[in-house]
């Protein structure tokens, strides 16, 4: 019996990986929000008013439960685990048994001690019932404050802004998105954002959530003294991973909940995935959170096979985001910007009117990271150079091309890339055979392919 | 069993583009290559990747991978692996065009697209699901560059 705590992207990789190749063994899935599993980051385009509820609600289809015969139980917080007993016990006091647990909890925003902090109007934004709060309310307020200028704080912004708010946003560091960004693409985003009529304080430490004296808020006051106007409040420092029913458990937990190379913890048939688990890095040696989709993804599906008794080893998180902002697209990934630059490589084109910017990181002549503002066409590309340690040396000057593709690939590598891992026969000739030469009817003699034969 | 799969023989394309026009065309509203070029705005964009550095050319599409990067990463659920057929296709109902799976997909097989109601989605190749037989890209090269097996 499989019991999944969580029902967002690490469940579902679990669950689609179990029923893959286990039909039937029972799995529980216990979630503490109303809903069935919903594309978490999608409540940005909700709140822009992009999208529907209902467009929310359809990561997975309707009938995804049923059809994969899941025990779906809401509106239930696991706050235990007997390890010995091999239950959860949840905050209503009812108890689930497992045989496997998979702890999928993902993070909590993370709400520093600010003074103020538990004034009416100061919200969060992290899931669905969050931006539905924050819709009904933008009709009725004109000003916010959003602390924090990661992902979450300006995806706020920016359904706020398009809700008719007025909205400044507070940076501790010197950049927003100082995680997914550098210095020039935070710039890039900064100014657009600004052109856009957002307010945006850099280098600026909140101090106090500022009271209008009837238990609500009216603004926030900057350490230095300067205050700024807002009707409510949106706190995005960050997530911490939602791991503290855990390690009261015994489970070990650092910053998240490690996990080896099966997703497995220190205590033997219990799994953990996504933004709660610390696991393996592709680029670093260290286990490292890396509270991304994808790799939620992939962590529960390694979870999901490993929980069936099916080895499958994670390869290693790498860092990657595609972050659209008022119309610019960015895709960053890797280790784009080293924090002790020595030893790595740069290559750079930047157009910062044209919101454009290019940046490749290699070290030596590898791939390690980049930063695409503007043209993000087929970034993935360059996320594969990365996967596959791939020696750039041949094509080094053609990697900032605006097309830049296949062709600029040596022929072996795109014949890898194009055939040879699908095809069983690892041979050109079973090509050959499907496809003998053809020759068109006005041709006389037989034309001859010069390369390749 | 290994699904079927598009192929590209590079060593006989010689970048007539065909297989764009047939894309294009299959996947038009109309399904009339006139009236896909000529009628049709926003025009339906090719989903394969056309590339040539004389004399060297080819075209590429998905490969509908067994375990799909753009899949994992897509926030939406707009992508889904047919577990009969295999093929990966994008509900672009779904879709809400954050570009996760540009990002993701290391053949850089998607391609952002403007639907009719001004919308941006993303666009992939489907192997032309519902047509019976081969994808119209491979039917319609005249040099057999295209290989579905």
């Amino acid at each position: 019996m499989i019991t999944i705590i969580g029902n967002s992207v690490a469940a579902i990789g679990a669950i689609e990986a179990i029923r893959k190749v286990d039909k039937k063994i029972p799995i529980t899935v216990i979630s503490k929000e109303p809903y069935v599993a919903y594309g978490r980051p999608v409540i940005s385009d909700f709140l822009k008013g992009k999208a529907k509820e209902e467009k929310v609600l359809s990561y997975r289809r309707k009938d995804f439960y049923d059809k994969h015969n899941i025990k779906l139980i809401l509106n239930e917080e696991v706050v235990d685990i007997d390890t010995k007993k091999k239950k959860v016990i949840t905050l209503s006091g009812n108890e689930y048994k497992y045989t496997k647990l998979l702890i999928a909890t993902g993070g909590v925003p993370f709400i520093p001690p600010f003074k103020g902090r538990d004034l009416k109007n100061v919200y969060t934004f992290t899931t669905l019932d969050d931006a539905k709060k924050l819709l009904s309310l933008s009709k009725d307020i004109k000003k916010a404050v959003v602390i924090g200028g990661g992902l979450i704080g300006l995806k706020a912004a920016e359904g706020l802004h398009a809700q008719g708010v007025k909205v400044s946003i507070v940076e501790l560091m010197d950049r927003i998105l100082s995680l997914a960004f550098d210095k020039v693409s935070g710039s890039i985003v900064e100014n657009r954002m600004s052109d856009m009529g957002i307010d945006i304080y850099t280098e600026a430490s909140t101090e106090e959530i500022l009271d209008d004296g009837n238990g609500s808020v009216r603004g926030i006051r900057l350490k230095g003294g300067r205050e700024i106007e807002g009707d409510i409040v949106v706190i995005a420092i960050g997530v911490a991973p939602n791991a503290s029913f855990a390690k009261k458990a015994g489970i070990e937990v650092n910053r998240g909940i490690i996990v080896n190379d099966h997703m497995e913890t220190n205590i033997k048939d219990i799994y953990a995935a996504g933004d709660v688990a610390e696991a393996k890095q592709f680029l670093y040696e260290q286990k490292m959170l890396l509270p991304i989709w994808p790799d939620a993804y992939k962590q529960g599906r390694v979870a999901g096979y490993n929980m069936i008794g099916v080895q499958r080893v994670y390869e290693g998180g790498l860092a990657m985001n595609s972050i659209e902002l008022f119309g610019v697209s960015t895709i960053s990934a890797g280790a784009h910007t080293p924090q002790n630059p020595e030893g790595y490589e740069f290559l750079v084109d930047v157009d910062e009117k044209r919101y454009r910017y290019r940046k490749i990181t290699l070290k030596d002549n590898k791939l390690v990271g980049f930063i695409f503002v503007g043209d993000i066409d087929r970034a993935g590309i360059f996320v594969g150079l990365i996967r596959d340690k791939v020696d750039v040396t041949p094509f080094k000057d053609k990697l900032l091309k605006k097309d830049f593709g296949f062709i600029d690939l040596p022929y072996d590598l795109r014949q890898e890339k194009f055939w040879k891992k699908f095809l069983e026969v690892k041979d050109a000739s079973c090509i050959e055979e499907v496809c003998p030469k053809y020759t068109p009817d006005y041709v006389e003699s037989d034309s001859e392919v010069i390369d390749g034969e | 069993m290994t699904m079927k799969r598009v192929y590209p023989r590079e060593e006989y394309c010689m970048g007539c583009r065909l297989c764009e026009v047939a894309c294009i065309t299959v996947h038009s509203e109309s399904k009339d290559t006139i009236k896909a070029y000529k009628k049709e705005f926003p025009r339906e964009p090719s989903r394969i990747w056309f590339e040539e550095q004389k004399p060297d050319c080819f075209s590429f599409m998905c490969r509908h991978c067994d375990e799909p990067d753009c899949l994992e990463a897509c926030i939406s659920g707009a992508i889904t692996k047919d577990p009969e057929t295999g093929i990966v296709t994008i509900d672009e109902d779904i879709c809400v065009g954050c570009w996760s799976c540009i990002m993701a997909c290391p053949y850089g097989a998607l391609k952002k697209k403007v639907r009719k109601d001004n919308k941006m989605v993303s666009s992939k190749c489907d192997l032309c699901i519902g047509r019976g037989i081969n994808p119209a890209c491979v039917q319609a090269c005249p040099n057999r560059a295209l290989v579905f097996k």
